[in-house]
């Protein structure tokens, strides 16, 4: 993990174009746009705050800062799985926000470029897809990479916050 | 003429902006009651004369010439309302004609503040202000163009003020000339301007300054000179010899200073020999003159409060606030560490307690930098008030409550809009017009009210009205209208009616006037007050006003806190919401049909809100005599709040919950404890209410 977190402090503004880090939930990998990624953390614990949706696990001190942090596997209305030591949390900020990532296991920061990338297949079905940005292709795996912003502001997450 | 550089302008200009605004502001609320009382004071025309003389000066040393020019009109207006006692003033049209010039000087100031070089043109308000005063005078024509002149020479003068801060020659006789000669220490720099700000220090003590070298400012070689020889000045001043001295020796980087008393009529022939330019007309040494001593020991104590101020960014504030807060965390995390339990430790304790003492004033004393007085924002208050009046034909009184209450910064600068606009609206909307008032048989003067209190770890601002009120079904039928809302068919209550107003794009009032019915404002309103965490509540009474009430809680503040336990959560009470805990046995439990739990203590009944179900947490004590309750209290309402067991009392830093979560019902905050762990800080106004 270490190593990881040094390869991310040195790789500059420039250099972060196309590259993803990637994570698994089950069998999945996902990826997200390494500029979002302020740090990875080993789950911590996590304070519950009442009346929020269900994937959201509640707030972590990160030094004195406080976050919220939410359940990937929850978003994606995935089955809940028990937290073990290779469960992280991958600290984001977009636009000004900061929160933590709840994911099964973190791999590894991936170069993807753009013409790797395709659009997620339109299966109007299928709910999860909103929150694909695009299907990023490295060798023959597949990872699915997330659009933060959509992740953390969806218009379902903002009703529910503005009930009280 | 040599423009003064900015370098020498940059310390002075943080300065002026300061001394000027608070001069206006104290302008506005003099012109205000005055105009309140219906007649000027001569206090009042002796005050305003000063104020303006204040800014007509400094403005001209800042090179502001238009401002200057402005308050050098005003100050010949009141000049005159001053020393001939005019009857049948028209003090309306005086105080129109006054604001209207605050106005200018502070949308000039504005510029200022920006960056902006002042570029307004004050020729069109100084010929107003010129014909009133001929108006005043009676005859119109030669006194006009005599004026004229005076203004010229004026002008003038001022300009030459900018190389000289000198007063013009008064009657010196019962003066003391002093000589005095100024070294400053070797490698100070910049000595031409230093010697020219201790002229400016003086300038409000002392009269006809001379100094070696004269041109200290626009030639290069004083600075050589006064680093050779001292800086020389030469001056009459009534003040005590200690006074001067005083004054002179908080000079910065000041080695030696050499004060004398000259001999009189040694002076004299030197001031034959060196004739004072004369740089301000009679009048304004006139008034220099009649001053009465009282209120130039006021203006001294004044200016030297003004130099014990320092701007400091906020920026700088919040961090040593953020820093005091974690001092906070560590030193609980110290003296409450587990490592320590069981351990008798005479002198660790003693040295605790003493870190603990410094910390708690270390607190106080970086709180209190940030808090601020309301007062301030309030009476402006009063100028919307005026001028809304005039321009509605009503008769409104504003009464302004509680104007000490201090805040925080941050929120003062947050809280200005929404009260303008709420005022406005009352103004606007609730009271009526005068006809209609007294149609009602109410007091053909409305009443608008301002309070400001402190109320448990909040601040609560009112603004209350006695106009019509609210119109529930209009506001209803408007919101249905505007698909603000959908015909749910559901029973809404009041008060979710009335907080429709805040819904961007909602007015109720057909005719869109100046001051509102655009329907902008309201919405305004909402978003500045929830910018800074705070919620506005609207009640009514039709015929009988509104009320506004803004709640805003102290953020960032940090709090006596009861920590308490349910289950693995810790949640932090106020203190001061705290009225007593106790154990409450299981027969003395009432519970009504509805399953609502109630005990009845001293005779009076108070529900019980059970924490572990109002948060659905699981794993806590559910039996009433083994877990704790705690009785809180907040606006009047008092619950009894049941946990598992009180932790202790600990002084906590309130912190915003992350903004992606906003607002939970119940929840005022979080905080950090010893060991690092996140408590949620209750919000006992809201949990009150829930029951």
């Amino acid at each position: 993990m270490a190593e990881l977190l040094e390869e991310m402090e040195l790789v500059g503004e420039d250099s972060q174009k196309d590259k993803f880090l990637t994570f698994s939930l089950g069998k999945e990998f996902y990826g997200v746009e390494i500029r979002h990624v302020m740090e990875i953390i080993g789950i911590q614990p996590i304070t519950e705050v009442p009346e929020l949706p269900h994937y959201i696990k509640g707030i972590i001190n990160l030094r004195g800062k406080i976050i919220p942090v939410m359940d990937v596997r929850l978003r994606f209305r995935k089955e809940p799985h028990e937290y073990n030591d290779r469960t992280c949390i991958i600290v984001i900020d977009v636009r000004d926000i900061s929160i933590g990532l709840i994911v099964d296991a973190v791999s590894d920061v991936l170069d993807i470029s753009s013409q790797d990338i395709v659009p997620p297949p339109e299966v109007n079905a299928n709910n999860n897809n909103k929150y694909i940005k695009g299907i990023g292709k490295v060798g023959s795996d597949v990872k699915l990479l997330l659009d933060c912003e959509k992740l953390i502001n969806d218009e379902d997450a903002q009703s529910l916050f503005n009930m009280q | 003429m040599i423009l003064l550089s900015n370098s020498f302008r940059e310390p002075m200009l943080e300065m002026y902006k300061f001394e000027t605004n608070q001069l206006l502001e104290q302008l506005e609320q003099l012109i205000i009651n005055s105009e309140k009382s219906n007649c000027y004071s001569q206090e009042a025309i002796n005050e305003i004369f000063r104020i303006m003389h204040t800014i007509k000066g400094s403005s001209a040393m800042m090179l502001f010439n238009g401002i200057s020019t402005l308050a050098h009109s005003i100050e010949d207006l009141f000049f005159y309302l001053r020393e001939s006692k005019p009857e049948n003033v028209d003090y309306i049209k005086l105080s129109d004609l006054v604001l209207s010039c605050t106005d200018f000087i502070k949308e000039e100031l504005s510029k200022i503040e920006r960056g902006i070089e002042p570029d307004g043109n004050p020729d069109e308000s100084v010929n107003i202000i010129k014909a009133y005063l001929s108006e005043l005078k009676g005859d119109g024509g030669s006194n006009a163009i005599h004026e004229n002149i005076g203004e010229k020479n004026q002008k003038d003068a001022d300009k030459k003020q900018k190389y000289f801060i000198t007063h013009s020659l008064s009657d010196n006789s019962e003066k003391t000339p002093y000589k005095a000669v100024i070294y400053f220490e070797e490698g100070c720099e910049m000595e031409n301007i230093r010697a020219f700000s201790v002229m400016h220090s003086l300038k409000n003590f002392v009269q006809d300054i001379k100094s070696e070298p004269e041109d200290i400012i626009e030639n290069e070689e004083s600075t050589q000179f006064i680093r050779e020889n001292g800086f020389k000045m030469q001056f009459y001043s009534d003040r005590a010899y200690e006074e001067i001295e005083n004054l002179l020796n908080e000079t910065l980087f000041l080695k030696k200073l050499e004060l004398e008393v000259v001999d009189k009529t040694d002076e004299a022939n030197t001031n034959k020999k060196k004739p004072v330019i004369d740089l301000e007309s009679d009048r304004p040494n006139m008034a220099e003159a009649i001053r009465p001593e009282k209120e130039k020991e006021k203006e001294q104590s004044n200016k030297s409060l003004l130099q014990n101020f320092i701007s400091v960014n906020v920026n700088k504030l919040d961090k040593l606030m953020d820093l005091v807060g974690e001092l906070v965390i560590s030193e609980a995390m110290v003296t409450s560490n587990p490592d320590l339990k069981g351990l008798n430790l005479e002198n660790f304790n003693k040295a605790a307690s003493q870190l603990k003492k410094i910390t708690g004033e270390l607190q106080d004393i970086v709180m209190s930098i940030r808090m601020v007085p309301l007062s301030a924002t309030f009476h402006k208050m009063n100028r919307v008030v005026r001028d809304m009046c005039k321009k509605l034909d009503k008769d409104v009184e504003l009464e302004i409550l509680g104007e000490a209450t201090e805040v925080d910064k941050n929120i003062i600068e947050n809280i200005s809009d929404p009260l303008m606009h709420l005022i406005r609206n009352a103004l606007d909307h609730g009271i009526e017009t005068r006809e209609e008032r007294i149609k009602k048989g109410k007091s053909h003067k409305g009443k608008i009210t301002l309070e400001a209190r402190n109320e448990g770890g909040e601040v609560i601002i009112i603004v209350k009205d006695d106009g019509r009120g609210l119109n529930r079904e209009k506001i209803l039928q408007k919101a249905l209208d505007h698909g603000l809302i959908q015909d749910t068919g559901r029973e809404i209550s009041d008060r979710e009616i009335f907080s429709m107003i805040f819904l961007p794009g909602f007015s109720t009032k057909e005719n869109v006037t100046e001051f509102s019915g655009r329907g902008v404002g309201m919405d305004v309103v909402s978003n500045n007050i929830e910018k800074i965490g705070g919620v506005v509540n609207v009640d009514s009474i039709v015929g009988e006003g509104t009320t506004m009430t803004i709640r805003i809680p102290l953020t960032l503040a940090i709090i006596d806190g009861m920590n308490i336990r349910v289950s693995n959560s810790t949640y932090t009470i106020p203190i001061t919401s705290i009225k007593e805990s106790f154990r409450v046995k299981e027969d003395e439990l009432i519970t009504d049909p509805d399953g609502n739990e109630m005990i009845m203590v001293r005779g009076d009944c108070y529900p019980i809100v059970r924490i572990h179900k109002l948060f659905n947490i699981k794993d806590s004590v559910s039996n009433i005599n083994e877990g704790i309750t705690i009785m809180v209290e907040s606006e009047m309402n008092t619950v009894c709040l049941f946990a598992d067991e009180l932790l202790g009392e600990q002084q906590v830093v309130v912190k915003a919950l992350p903004q992606y979560i906003k607002k939970v019902n119940g929840i005022a905050g979080c905080t950090l404890l010893g060991e690092g762990t996140i408590s949620l800080i209750l919000d006992i106004a809201a949990l009150v209410k829930i029951k």
